[in-house]
């Protein structure tokens, strides 16, 4: 156990610090800071969706209110150390609560699914409102539709003058996403992340061996909520200005969209699945000829029917092709479980 | 006399305008091993699910060592030392069998602790050959004797079963029956069960349930001799 944990560690470490350094010399940095901050927060739904069975539909809420957070608290501030540190916590504590509420009230998956879904959709109506110049919190005027620009951006911490923006923000988010992952992986060989995944497969079950399970999938929705928050708020360094449209409805559905195509139940699915859509979205962008959601849809309805488990775990079996098959993944289950997926 | 470990008093559960347990009072003493039996709809399951408080009681209190624990959520009673297994064989399927037992054991002590005891529970129900396969490929008999593997992870001091033995093989039956007797040296057990062979072979205290009420509590032999219980399993004369 103790041996596989280190190998994996070092080798997320390896792979990372190569993509994180070899990726700017094909591509631009400012686009891969977009790439980076989408990963992020795919691998925050990816955590509590593929690891903890709890569907999440509104993950851009947590998202959209760390982007909030971090550009309020930056105006009222100045200094972005602590704008970052509140960008994650006021979406973890509203995940808390929306999660206690959730999970203590015994619903279903489906109503889950509708009140996290409704509950981004109520931020983005309200925000959208709040136009007038009595929508102030501090010196932050809210801005309704055109939401908030000119707050100031992350810095060195300690040094509000120096700004990071360009490359050094790629640099920064990248080795945040790294660390991000690395927690994440740390968390899930922890017993709780064990005992989340037990309840990912049996709730009923893991109640009768004595765990509490209303306050573990809490916890575990307040910790996904973190990481899309502290996305949320390099996002807002990055595109330098925050709207409503961040709790959207399309930015609901990219989401979620990412992580089946990426594979759920792996770490590494969610942020390859954000980062190669939001890759071709953006390559598409650039022409006129076809609808991008349409497109996304499109993407979506080929993986469901011929690569349900999503890219990473192909991509895993085929690198265990490759060297011999003396690793475990995905192979173990494809003679039986073969006939039953299909 | 050994101490009481389960008692129950006047429990009654309705459902609606049907009364499925109806003022049923249970005594259960350290270490005993007692059968709940009764034709199906006697109130038997609807009586194990009150007590491991996966139905609310509508009257009537539940003790467990004398603490009451009515109406109590059942990851609260399974944390005080109860061991749980329902009829339906419940296991984390996309796990493997070691994880299984591994998780039922973190709960009460530390996870290096928990990986021993879960090496020491497979070896004793002799799941060693299937240790790393997943549950979700495993069959019906093996998946109900892990389900025992996790009850017996976690130490308990009062075990409930609803029906272990459906659908097994004979063998698989006997087998069962051995690791039964076996948990009884250090926790009193409850078995809900249907298969009468099996409850023969057990020996133990038998509680028949009828129409929700009790009818007869007795060792199982003077309870099989009864008229009035052979009536009831047979629906003659009732």
């Amino acid at each position: 156990m103790q041996g596989d944990a280190r190998r994996d560690t070092g080798l997320a470490v390896i792979l990372g610090a190569v993509l994180i350094l070899g990726l700017p010399l094909i591509a631009d940095t400012n686009m891969l800071t977009l790439l980076v901050v989408y990963g992020m927060l795919a691998l925050s739904l990816g955590l509590i969706w593929g690891f903890g069975g709890i569907l999440c539909f509104g993950q851009a809420a947590f998202f959209g209110l760390g982007a909030y957070t971090f550009a309020i608290a930056g105006i009222n501030i100045g200094e972005s150390t602590l704008p970052l540190i509140l960008a994650v916590l006021v979406p973890a504590a509203a995940a808390a609560l929306l999660g206690a509420f959730m999970f203590y009230g015994r619903l279903g998956d489906v109503y889950l699914a509708v009140i996290t879904l409704v509950f981004s959709l109520i931020l983005f109506r309200w925000l959208s409102t709040t136009a007038g110049p009595a929508y102030v919190i501090g010196n932050a005027r809210l801005g309704g539709y055109n939401g908030i620009p000119g707050f100031p951006l992350l810095n060195v911490p300690g040094y509000p003058r120096w700004e990071l923006w360009g490359d050094p923000l790629y640099y920064v988010a990248a080795a945040a996403l790294l660390i991000v992952f690395l927690l994440v992986s740390w968390l899930l060989r922890s017993s709780f992340g064990r005992i989340a995944i037990g309840i990912r497969e049996n709730e009923e079950r893991v109640s009768l061996l004595g765990y509490d399970i209303r306050a573990r999938k809490t916890v575990l929705f307040a910790i996904g909520a973190g990481i899309a928050g502290l996305a949320g708020a390099l996002f807002a360094a990055w595109a330098e200005v925050v709207t409503p449209s961040l709790f959207g409805l399309q930015q609901s559905a990219e989401i979620i969209i990412w992580c089946i195509v990426g594979g759920l139940g792996t770490r590494f699915g969610p942020v390859l699945g954000a980062a190669v859509l939001t890759w071709v979205k953006i390559v598409l962008g650039g022409q006129g000829a076809i609808d991008n959601m349409l497109v996304m849809g499109l993407i979506l309805v080929l993986f469901v029917l011929f690569l349900p488990r999503g890219i990473a775990p192909e991509l895993a079996r085929l690198w265990g092709w490759v060297t011999g098959g003396t690793r475990r993944p995905a192979r173990r289950r494809a003679p039986r479980g073969g006939t039953a997926d299909g | 006399m050994a101490e009481t470990v389960l008692e129950t008093e006047g429990l009654t559960m309705r459902f609606g305008g049907v009364v499925a347990v109806d003022g049923v009072s249970l005594k259960v003493r350290a270490r005993e091993l007692r059968c709940l039996i009764g034709p199906n709809g006697a109130g038997k399951s609807t009586c194990f699910k009150c007590l491991c408080g996966l139905l609310k009681p509508t009257e009537g209190r539940v003790f467990l060592r004398g603490e009451e624990t009515t109406g109590w959520d059942p990851h609260r009673i399974a944390a005080l030392g109860v061991g749980i297994k329902m009829q339906v064989s419940s296991v984390m399927d996309g796990l493997s069998v070691q994880e299984n037992i591994w998780m039922a054991a973190r709960r009460h002590m530390d996870a290096r602790a928990a990986t021993d005891k879960a090496g020491e529970v497979i070896d004793r129900l002799a799941l060693g050959a299937i240790a790393r396969a997943d549950l979700g490929r495993l069959a019906h008999g093996e998946r109900q004797r892990v389900e025992l593997g996790l009850v017996l992870a976690q130490d308990p001091w009062l075990v409930l079963l609803d029906e272990p033995a459906a659908g097994m093989t004979a063998e698989e039956v006997a087998r069962m029956g051995d690791i039964i007797r076996e948990m009884t040296r250090t926790a009193a057990v409850v078995v809900v069960e249907h298969d009468m062979q099996f409850i023969r072979s057990l020996a133990s205290t038998v509680t028949v349930f009828h129409r929700g009420r009790v009818l007869v509590e007795d060792h199982v032999d003077r309870v099989m001799a009864d008229p009035v219980v052979r009536d009831v399993y047979l629906g003659k004369g009732a």
